[in-house]
């Protein structure tokens, strides 16, 4: 193994563990916002419980989401020097962005909405709760539109020849807003939505099964399920658009997740299969046409194929073959549990069909595995360039590195990591154990505050 | 381009921003073993902890100015500096979850294991930026492609290590000050004699690095004897130093605090005094091989937007900072929501 490879398996495995975090701290967030206002309406204290519970989850995933994106930052310097160079005056742009409008606001904010119960008004305290979800929302902005640029490059002009060629920033508003990055935006955040509700769904179907809580796990298992399922509706539609704009602009990228080697009229869809690299096919089950018609919207033209993509230029087709497939997979279940479940609420059966409160526990690991599938989707399927048409993956990694010592940082990190994981676990199930306090009076410097005010 | 040399002074001022906040609660860590007991190490704990994360972000801020607007330092830097990054980055990681896991169980073993991780992961992330200062000031073996062609043991010569020290030792003082804002009774009393033998040990430790920097490496008084205003900046960090005991012994601990903040500041101007225009000097050929502010900047149309995205979220961030730091002004209480 090279540094180059030894890097690209650090970045992979950094970025993933580190993407286990801030999707559930802007999906909380979100929540948070949601029934912390319902507290401020309704003064039932049962939402403040409810606020107070998940505050300090959230403070769980925010500590590991810092601890882990400080690694992200940095790495970009550390392995991916020559990248650093060529990208840095597109890419430096928006991180500064993110750093100056999402991470103080977050950071800042969240101090406050951890320890300020007793120190600001109750109208205070949950205008910086709503500070965190903006900030929140802001960093996946600004770096999903940086990960778009490297995908769909726009806005910007080549500089410079050799070892000093860069890409340099022409037109600020084209960068940011390119060709993929809206939609890829709005499909981040949906997925994010969707793995805090799906966190929430999952501790309330525990607390229904072991008859805990029953009136915090009834109202969050409500407001959950209902969000999830308006939730999982327009991912799909977001989905749609997402796939129809790599066709557009990255079709070796759509070729490798459908699958598609030779470019043929009514290009068919594989709903399961696996390929086969050496006879170029697909086994597996196909209906004829139906890639053509979620391409074109009619079932004929045919989709662009392995064979119209130099050799040199074509992802590994069966990693994003498969993963896309998964991220599909991941969503249909989520749909299964988030219908049936909302159904059964509304019937009135919920908290008696054990087998489905037992599949709802474990569906908070499906956002996850689709969010991971995702982006092993974007980023796998992006291959061989690191920035589109432009910059070669092999070309951006530091050109000093040293073998061993990509290999010690990879050892350590994936360890850390790890113990980070297990011991986030540990905390999330004792707390989850513990459950929400029960809220018998609202703090007094709170409450009086409340009551003068409000 | 007269912008890249402002956007070097942005990312002086965050540098300067990172060093005053983070500094405290760094010094806070590195002081959080001399604590007796659980009930004082939760006080330390809760002084910090509606702000360290905010504090924190500022060094987000340093490596974003400085990929945005010297992405060629930035990348040469970090890839240059690897396995000190990798050790920095272990120290933050490690840091950062022990406050948040420390206080989230009732035993004794965990809550020890944790306190031991944030003094030592306080001491690591103080010790590695003093480090890379003192390299910084040293020079780094570049190449012409500005590429590193040293090994691990370029970073760790004596002069290097001592900066680290001083930076250790600064900090302490730093958050020893901001410790005796925060608590009062016994422990308050306890904490204000910590202060003096701080101060000592930096004023010895810088002392010696001045003289060593004098000696050793004459290219960083260049600039002062071309500019002799600048020497201001040297007898401002001295005096500085030197006000803060006195406020100590005069009880007006806010001011004392603000005396360590504007010491830090004039050390880390000081710094750059020396070593302006460079950013990244080549010890093999400083002449062509190294980093200045002129060859290593962002395109102009960057450094425009650069500079807007700047002038709206600054006065933003400082605003809500200084709210925050009213807010949780005063003496620590613990109650149900702390650490």
């Amino acid at each position: 193994m090279d540094p180059l490879i030894l890097s690209r398996i650090q970045f992979a495995m950094t970025s993933m563990f580190h993407y286990l975090y801030p999707p559930l701290s802007i999906g909380i967030s979100l929540y948070l916002v949601f029934i912390e206002g319902m507290y401020l309406k309704t003064k039932d204290p049962l939402y403040l419980q409810m606020t107070k519970f998940w505050v300090k989850v959230f403070g769980l995933t925010f500590a590991l989401g810092v601890a882990t994106g400080l690694v992200q930052v940095f790495n970009f310097g550390t392995n991916w020097a020559d990248y650093s160079r060529y990208v840095g005056d597109v890419f430096g742009s928006a991180l500064g962005a993110e750093g100056i409008f999402a991470f103080f606001l977050e950071a800042g904010f969240f101090g406050l909405v951890l320890f300020g119960w007793n120190r600001v008004s109750p109208k205070v305290h949950y205008f910086a709760t709503i500070c965190v979800a903006i900030g929140a929302h802001f960093s996946a902005v600004w770096i999903v539109v940086a990960n778009s640029w490297m995908q769909t490059p726009q806005g910007f002009k080549i500089v410079g020849t050799g070892a000093k060629t860069k890409a340099v920033v022409t037109n600020f508003w084209e960068m940011i807003f390119n060709p993929s990055s809206m939609d890829r935006l709005v499909h981040v955040l949906l997925g994010c939505w969707l793995t805090g509700l799906f966190l929430i769904i999952s501790i309330s179907a525990f607390y229904m099964l072991k008859n805990r809580h029953r009136d915090f796990a009834k109202k969050s298992m409500k407001v959950a399920l209902a969000l999830s399922c308006f939730v999982l509706i327009l991912q799909l539609i977001s989905a749609d658009s997402t796939a129809r704009g790599v066709a557009q602009n990255q079709p070796s990228k759509l070729a490798a997740m459908e699958g598609v080697y030779q470019t043929k009229k009514s290009t068919p869809m594989t709903l399961i299969g696996w390929v086969d690299r050496k006879s170029e096919t697909v086994k597996g089950i196909k209906i004829p046409g139906l890639l053509s018609f979620f391409v074109y919207r009619n079932f004929t033209t045919p989709v662009e194929g392995f064979d119209n993509i130099p050799k040199d230029e074509r992802p590994p087709i069966q990693p994003v073959f498969q993963a896309y497939h998964m991220m599909i997979y991941m969503w249909s279940a989520m749909v299964l549990g988030a219908f049936v479940g909302f159904f059964l609420l509304w019937r009135k059966k919920l908290e008696k069909s054990k087998w489905v409160l037992r599949f709802l526990i474990i569906s908070v690991i499906f956002p996850q595995v689709a969010n991971m599938s995702g982006w092993m989707t974007a980023e796998i399927g992006r291959q061989p360039w690191v920035v589109w048409k432009l910059l070669r993956t092999a070309n951006g990694v530091s050109p000093n590195l040293v073998n061993s010592q990509v290999l010690g940082s990879l050892i350590m990190l994936f360890s850390i990591y790890v113990s980070l994981l297990l011991t986030f676990l540990f905390l999330l199930d004792r707390k989850i154990k513990q459950g929400p306090e029960e809220q018998k009076e609202v703090p007094l410097a709170y409450s009086k505050k409340l009551g003068a005010k409000g | 381009m007269t912008l890249a040399y402002v956007w070097y002074f942005v990312v002086l001022l965050a540098i300067i921003c990172y060093a005053m906040l983070d500094g405290f609660d760094l010094g806070v860590g590195v002081l959080h073993l001399f604590a007796r007991n659980d009930e004082e190490r939760r006080i330390f704990l809760n002084s910090i902890g509606p702000v360290w994360d905010g504090n924190e972000v500022w060094l987000v801020i340093v490596g974003g100015t400085l990929f945005a607007g010297f992405p060629d330092v930035f990348a040469t830097i970090f890839s240059s500096f690897y396995i000190p990054t990798m050790i920095l980055l272990m120290g933050l990681i490690y840091r950062a979850v022990s406050i948040e896991f420390r206080s989230k169980e009732t035993s004794t073993r965990w809550r020890q294991n944790w306190d031991i991780i944030f003094a030592l992961g306080s001491f690591v992330i103080a010790f590695g930026v003093g480090v890379l200062l003192g390299n910084l000031v040293d020079g780094i073996p570049l190449d012409a492609e500005y590429n590193f062609v040293g090994s691990f043991w370029t970073f760790v010569k004596p002069f290097d290590l001592l900066v680290g020290v001083m930076t250790v030792a600064l900090f302490a003082m730093h958050g020893a000050i901001y410790l005796v804002m925060k608590t009062e009774g016994e422990l308050h009393d306890r904490i204000r004699t910590w202060v003096p033998r701080c101060i000592a040990s930096f004023l010895i430790l810088y002392i010696v690095v001045t003289l060593i920097t004098l000696y050793r490496k004459p290219y960083m008084v260049d600039n002062m004897r071309d500019h002799p205003a600048l020497f201001l900046i040297p007898l401002g960090t001295l005096v500085s130093i030197l006000f803060v005991p006195y406020l100590m012994s005069k009880k007006r601990d806010g001011w004392a605090f603000l005396a360590s903040c504007l010491s830090i500041a004039l050390l880390i101007s000081l710094v750059a005094a020396g070593t302006f225009p460079y950013i990244v000097r080549s010890s093999i050929d400083p002449q062509n091989n190294s980093l200045l502010i002129s060859n290593s900047s962002a395109s102009l149309l960057t450094l425009k937007i650069l500079m807007i995205i700047v002038a709206i979220g600054v006065p933003l961030v400082l605003a809500y900072g200084f709210y925050i730091y009213r807010v949780f002004r005063g003496k620590v209480k613990l109650d149900e929501s702390s650490y």
